[in-house]
């Protein structure tokens, strides 16, 4: 009965944990998606149509390839910080 | 007072600062050695990590190159800054849970296997030496410029400091240095460009001023400026890119994924508490290195602008003063080809007749520009808190690989916890030597070595590690050949093309126009190709190593 009980707790626990990681695999592919996007999509594939518009002297696409890139992947970070954190909270499996 | 007698009391009063630092911060315990006994705040590590990651080449070359290659430039602001995406999502956090030293460490455990160690330690000994060489030399190529000493002296100088403060206090003296180290360079990279971004734009912030007016010519901006400039000469314009589309995919492919899995980068993240400590200070890491790295396009901008209008067509007698300085450093060199006593700097090579070295743009930036004595100062001690910081970095992780994964791991497992923290100790001290051996007899090819470096790491590190973490299923076979097929692959390349027939190496011979610097990303490719279909067809790993990667996952221990 008890060892029973053991490894009904142990399943849930390990369920759980998969729920966590699907999760934790969900934002990544999400922030990933901006990273590649702003990175490779504006600054590399579409630079050209992008810098027809202009952002005060800046031309856009030229301006993410410089700037815009890197002030996204800071902001991307902080994100996956905040996320991360609180699913933490959520599951319980904090440090 | 003169330039000298500045450089001489700035750069003296910084490394008073780091040697103090050392003294304050010995270690005791091969853990404080290695990982400053995982205990330095977030915070601190952030800007370690970011004094460590930014090199000579960062702080005195990068400007320069971009300066000259415009758009183009980018490949390396992406490139340098993306990495650390890939590393706080995908690698830090899981790795500080991993928790042990090294990432020969991780390799060995997780592939259960002594062949995967000490592959991953080769790697990581020969990428840190690659990178060290060329730090040494920075180090002396500063002093030697701003010091008139001797390159040598200079050399010999650099490696008294890093002794100091690298053997005595292993990691734990590094990060604190470190961070003094940064806000010594960044300080230092960021006062002249405020002050030209002010001449010229009126606007104080270089990253907007750049973008902006120009002060002399309302209206204007300095953008469309510099195109103009430029095109009239025959260059490309600024803001337009020469390189094909797909080699600068590549190259910043290489770049991202080669930052995220070099060692001395990695290993930062094992200094901190936490798990969650590890997210937040790759994110604390970026914001400083992104500072840096959205100065420099500006800066680049700035410089090449005052480049052109204060030497094309303008009488040889009549340049400014700093242009002759430089002349007798070699850096610039004007050749008066059609003998009109004028600057001719234009695209086409028969014609043209100044060479300059994109070093200039950042070293002679305060001369150019005419700012005070003691910004030139400045500039030198951070010209060497950048070379210096990267340096100990390096030499930590070759110390660690020898001492820890080869001597305890591998060879001599009996060996006494004093006696390894001795045994590091010893090889930091090899290494400095070593490295400053190549910093005095720098082998010719430094500079293509660096495409190596990211190369391997893009090819061998990061898609062990990667796959180590996200499939449970991936065994020793896969991880093991896909690392090898990576390497083998990735430095034959580079070396035929830089080595073997240099003449080749242009766009028709490319393996679909893929450059020698952009093709650790078709390594990495290759690299995880080979291990997911090796791994199909061998046994799965021990279930005790399954388990280790449910446990790496989450960040709460059982």
């Amino acid at each position: 009965m008890l060892i029973l009980l053991e490894t009904n707790l142990l399943l849930e626990d390990k369920n759980k944990r998969n729920l966590y990681w699907r999760q934790n695999i969900r934002y990544l592919l999400m922030l990933l998606g901006v990273w590649f996007l702003v990175s490779y999509g504006c600054g590399i594939l579409f630079v050209d149509e992008l810098d027809k518009v202009k952002i005060g002297g800046f031309k856009l696409g030229f301006w993410f390839a410089q700037q815009g890139s890197i002030y996204v992947f800071v902001l991307l970070i902080f994100i996956y910080v905040y996320l991360m954190n609180k699913l933490d909270k959520k599951f319980d499996v904090e440090e | 007072m003169d330039i000298q007698t500045w450089t001489f009391i700035i750069v003296g009063l910084s490394f008073a600062l780091y040697i103090g630092i050392a003294i304050w911060s010995r270690a005791t315990s091969t853990k404080e050695f290695y990982v400053a006994g995982s205990e330095v705040s977030p915070l601190a590590n952030g800007i370690a990590t970011a004094a460590d990651w930014m090199s000579a080449a960062s702080f005195i070359s990068m400007a320069g190159l971009i300066s000259f290659l415009g758009r183009d430039g980018s490949v390396y602001l992406m490139g340098w800054t993306g990495g650390y995406v890939l590393l706080a999502l995908l690698l830090a956090p899981y790795l500080r849970k991993f928790g042990k030293f090294t990432v020969p460490d991780f390799i060995g455990d997780r592939y259960y296997s002594q062949t995967a160690r000490v592959v991953a330690v080769v790697c990581a000994i020969f990428i840190s030496f690659t990178y060290v060489a060329g730090q040494m030399r920075g180090v002396g190529i500063v002093f030697s410029r701003f010091l008139s000493v001797d390159i040598n002296t200079g050399v010999l100088i650099g490696m008294a400091i890093v002794f100091f403060y690298a053997v005595l206090g292993g990691m734990k003296g590094i990060t604190y240095t470190q961070v003094a180290q940064y806000c010594v360079l960044i300080f230092a990279y960021l006062v002249p460009a405020i002050f030209i971004s002010i001449m010229m734009t009126g606007n104080p912030i270089p990253q907007l001023g750049f973008g902006g007016d120009l002060v002399n010519e309302p209206g204007v901006s300095l953008l469309d400026k510099l195109d103009g400039l430029g095109t009239a000469l025959g260059f490309t314009a600024y803001t337009q890119g020469n390189k094909p589309m797909i080699d600068v995919f590549f190259i910043t492919a290489a770049l991202m994924v080669g930052t995220a899995g070099l060692p001395h980068v990695i290993v930062r993240f094992f200094t901190v508490p936490k798990v969650r400590d590890a997210r937040k200070s790759a994110g604390y890491a970026l914001v400083f290195i992104a500072i840096l790295y959205t100065t420099a396009p500006a800066i680049a901008v700035f410089a090449r602008t005052n480049l052109i209008q204060s030497v094309s067509e303008k009488s040889y007698n009549e340049v400014p003063s700093w242009f002759k300085n430089w002349e007798t450093t070699g850096l610039v060199e004007f050749k008066d080809k059609n003998g009109d006593g004028k600057i001719q700097y234009v695209q086409n090579p028969e014609i043209n007749e100044l060479k300059i070295d994109p070093d200039i743009i950042v070293l002679a930036n305060p001369e150019i520009a005419k700012l005070p004595n003691w910004v030139i100062g400045l500039v030198a001690a951070g010209g060497l808190a950048a070379a210096l910081s990267t340096a100990a970095g390096l030499l930590l992780v070759i110390s660690t690989s020898i001492a820890h994964d080869l001597l305890k791991k591998t060879f001599r497992p009996e060996i006494s916890e004093k006696g390894e923290l001795r045994a590091a100790r010893i090889a930091a001290a090899c290494a400095i030597f070593v490295a400053g051996y190549f910093g005095i007899n720098p082998p010719g090819f430094v500079a293509q070595v660096v495409a190596f470096a990211f190369g391997l790491a893009a090819a061998s590190f990061f898609p062990a590690i990667l796959m180590g973490i996200f499939s449970k299923k991936m065994n020793k076979e896969g991880a093991i050949t896909g690392m090898l097929v990576g390497l083998v692959f990735t430095a034959g390349y580079i070396i035929y093309f830089k080595f073997v027939n240099p003449q080749a190496n242009n766009a028709d011979n490319w393996l679909f126009g893929i450059s020698p610097e952009g093709i650790g990303t078709l390594g990495m490719i290759l690299n995880f190709a080979t291990a997911i279909i090796i791994s199909k067809f061998s046994n799965d790993p021990p279930l005790e190593v399954q388990e280790m990667v449910e446990n790496i996952r989450v960040p709460k221990s059982d």
